[in-house]
């Protein structure tokens, strides 16, 4: 047998995985291997793979992601901090048809848009929701958010976070466990927590999110909730390679990845 | 003195806030005023003074005024009431028209203006909705209808305008093609968004929209003049006041008195120029009637430019004046003994 | 002996040099040079070309898109 080269291999019908044709030739501005580059590109490939790109409306919010509408090519509106659900909200009731997501970051979703996160579950609006936890506020510089992790160190809670005081007075407040909580909603068809710190992670998030989209089309009411527990390097101050394990180790206890609920179902564990 | 240290504002800020002893302070982080929350979390006030820290999140200060400064930016059509109650803060149910400020001047962020409509009945409370669309969409910008707690609860007569069917998609797309409606095979996708970080193009985007309003401001100022034409002494009022400003105008004229009334129907774009215009043609005074403690009267004083006398006149906490005192009240301020 | 053959393509000036790609990949084909792009990033490449088995791993799990993977049945 003929020694086969690399020419032979990197052949036109030998390609199995590019990037999405949906999305824009723009960089990621985000950091090296930051988590909303690969959640972005697993979203283009479904909605590619799904065919709706021409009536898809995105809507990105304020954090790290506000730009997202600069890297996805559909139609895109960016929303107040923390709107992006109430936004999301509007256009599927005046555009039934239309494919919507919301695209938010933990500070923006379960801090200062606690009441349209929560409000839009409970009312079942038939979109799907993306919801990026890093555990911090990326943007602004690594500041305490809900969910960040107790004794975690941020710009805010610089020895670490501290839900009281020793005398039990208190301070910093508890994890949120957000998506638990919009679990327990009856207008959550379906709700789970995936990572994309792996192949394999990658591999069922894709599955969760197009099941989040499909829903949505087949479907009239219910949230499609997707949690993406993902890193923040950067502000966590580690390499992308170390925050990946870091999140395995500490962030995955606290928020365990799958299925919280299925066709309005709660998953008993 | 005080102690001298090397600071940011934002850390003087959070210092000088430990130490005049306040009690707590709620934060959000938002660049660039992060450290006024990070320094005091690292301060540690609680320990320092009891002061609390909380690192939550307000779903925001402005509400409405938020979003309505984010459609401004980019430059989405709505139309929004306002029925006003007393202030401030939560104040009293009765009616006021002490939201003329926060609606004609911006309760947002950022140089935008809405168009103000201040409907002095139930007939312009319908009529203005269509009005308001009309020029929301014209010119991609918000407008207010700027009602009061009278002109909201009181029943009159009104002529409704025809129903109209909704736009469908193909109509909405040939009208608006700014509209998201799904992004077309083999054209740009379309995004709505009031950020653009570059700061050439922030800047031309900010002269657009100033420009945008100078058009506004040239094609679309209201207003309704009665009894004028002869007057020495007009009143200024809109809404609710306008309706027994009119009073006062009759008891006014039953009296020997040559006064008017001057309702601008449009607060932004004010009818400055009508101002102007009726002082050329003699008139001497204006009174500023209004449910509040005196805030239009700053655009009628900002029109006389100093060449009238113009004070205000208005009761306020949910008290509607009466003709009698309005008319009495421009004797003593305006006209004189 | 390996029924497939891989090869990956790097678009190595969007490479941000995160490092993610090599622990993804489950045939230590991946290191990143040590040369930098023109961003100053120590780009990935293929350091054992004939490791690849064109699983794609290293593409699904790239953050930024920079990767094609091509495979080809022996």
């Amino acid at each position: 047998m003929a020694e086969i080269t690399l020419q032979d291999i990197i052949q036109p019908e030998n390609l199995v995985y590019e990037k999405s044709k949906l999305l824009t030739e723009k960089p990621f501005h985000y950091c090296p291997g930051c988590g909303h580059g690969t959640v972005h590109r697993i979203i283009a490939e479904v909605l590619e793979e799904l065919g709706v790109d021409d009536r898809t409306i995105g809507v990105s919010p304020v954090g790290c992601a506000v730009m997202a509408y600069d890297y996805f090519d559909v139609d895109f509106v960016e929303a107040a901090h923390g709107r992006a659900p109430a936004c999301a909200t509007g256009i599927k009731r005046v555009w039934p048809d239309k494919v919507v997501f919301s695209y938010q970051g933990d500070g923006d979703l379960a801090a200062i848009g606690t009441c349209e996160t929560i409000h839009t579950c409970n009312r079942g609006e038939n979109i799907t929701m993306i919801f990026v936890n890093n555990g911090i506020y990326g943007m602004t510089g690594g500041q305490m958010a809900p969910t960040t992790l107790v004794g975690m160190k941020t710009a805010t809670t610089p020895y670490g976070r501290m839900p009281q005081w020793p005398d039990g007075t208190p301070n910093n407040g508890f994890p949120l466990q957000i998506t638990q909580l919009l679990a327990q909603l009856p207008g959550t068809r379906y709700v789970t927590r995936q990572a994309v710190f792996s192949a394999a992670a990658v591999r069922n998030c894709k599955k969760a999110i197009k099941k989040a989209f499909q829903n949505q089309i087949e479907n009239k009411n219910g949230v499609n909730f997707v949690e993406i527990v993902s890193n923040c390097n950067s502000n966590w101050k580690m390499s992308a390679v170390d925050a990946n394990k870091w999140l395995q180790d500490n962030m995955l206890p606290v928020y365990p990845l799958g299925d919280l609920k299925d066709n309005f179902e709660l998953i008993k564990k | 003195m005080g102690e001298l240290k090397l600071m940011k504002g934002n850390e003087a800020l959070a210092e000088a806030a430990i130490r005049c002893g306040a009690d707590a302070y709620f934060g959000y982080p938002i660049t660039p005023q992060s450290e006024v929350i990070e320094y005091l979390s690292e301060q540690n006030p609680y320990e320092r003074t009891g002061m609390v820290v909380l690192q939550s999140s307000s779903p925001g200060v402005c509400l409405k005024q938020e979003g309505l400064a984010y459609i401004a930016g980019a430059e989405v059509p709505c139309v929004f009431a306002d029925v006003v109650r007393g202030g401030p803060g939560l104040g009293t149910i009765q009616p006021s028209q002490a939201d003329y400020f926060q609606n004609t001047k911006g309760g947002g962020n950022g140089d935008y203006r809405n168009i103000v409509l201040a409907p002095a009945s139930v007939q312009e409370m319908a009529d203005f909705v269509p009005l308001g669309f009309e020029l929301a969409f014209k010119y991609r910008m918000a407008v207010c209808i700027l009602s009061d707690g009278a002109i909201g609860q009181m029943m009159e007569k009104v002529v409704l305008p025809e129903q109209k069917a909704r736009l469908t998609e193909e109509e909405i797309k040939a009208k608006y093609p700014w509209a998201l409606t799904g992004r077309k095979r083999g054209t740009q996708h379309r995004v709505i968004t009031s950020l653009d970080l570059d700061s050439a193009r922030m800047e031309e985007h900010n002269r657009h929209l100033q420009r945008k309003y100078d058009e506004v401001t040239k094609n679309e100022v209201r207003y309704e003049m009665i009894d004028c034409d002869d007057a020495e002494y007009v009143f200024v009022a809109y809404g609710s006041s306008a309706r027994i400003a009119q009073k006062s105008v009759q008891l006014g004229r039953a009296a020997g008195l040559k006064v008017g009334l001057l309702r601008p129907i449009t607060l932004w774009p004010y009818p400055t120029q009508a101002i102007r215009n009726l002082i050329d043609k003699g008139v001497k005074g204006f009174l500023s009637v209004e449910l509040s403690c005196g805030q239009m009267i700053e655009d009628v004083l900002l029109a006389c430019n100093g060449r009238a006398k113009a004070e205000h006149f208005g009761r306020v906490g949910g008290i509607i004046h009466t003709p009698e005192e309005v008319l009495e009240a421009m004797k003593k301020q305006i006209i004189g003994e | 002996m390996a029924k497939f053959r891989g090869a990956i393509v790097v678009d190595i000036e969007r490479c941000k040099g995160c490092g993610v790609c090599i622990t993804a990949c489950p045939c230590k084909v991946i290191e990143l040079a040590k040369e930098v792009n023109g961003k100053g990033y120590n780009y990935a490449f293929m350091a054992n070309p004939e490791a690849c088995i064109g699983c794609a791993s290293c593409g699904i799990t790239c953050p930024d898109g920079v990767i094609k993977v091509y495979k080809k049945a022996l």
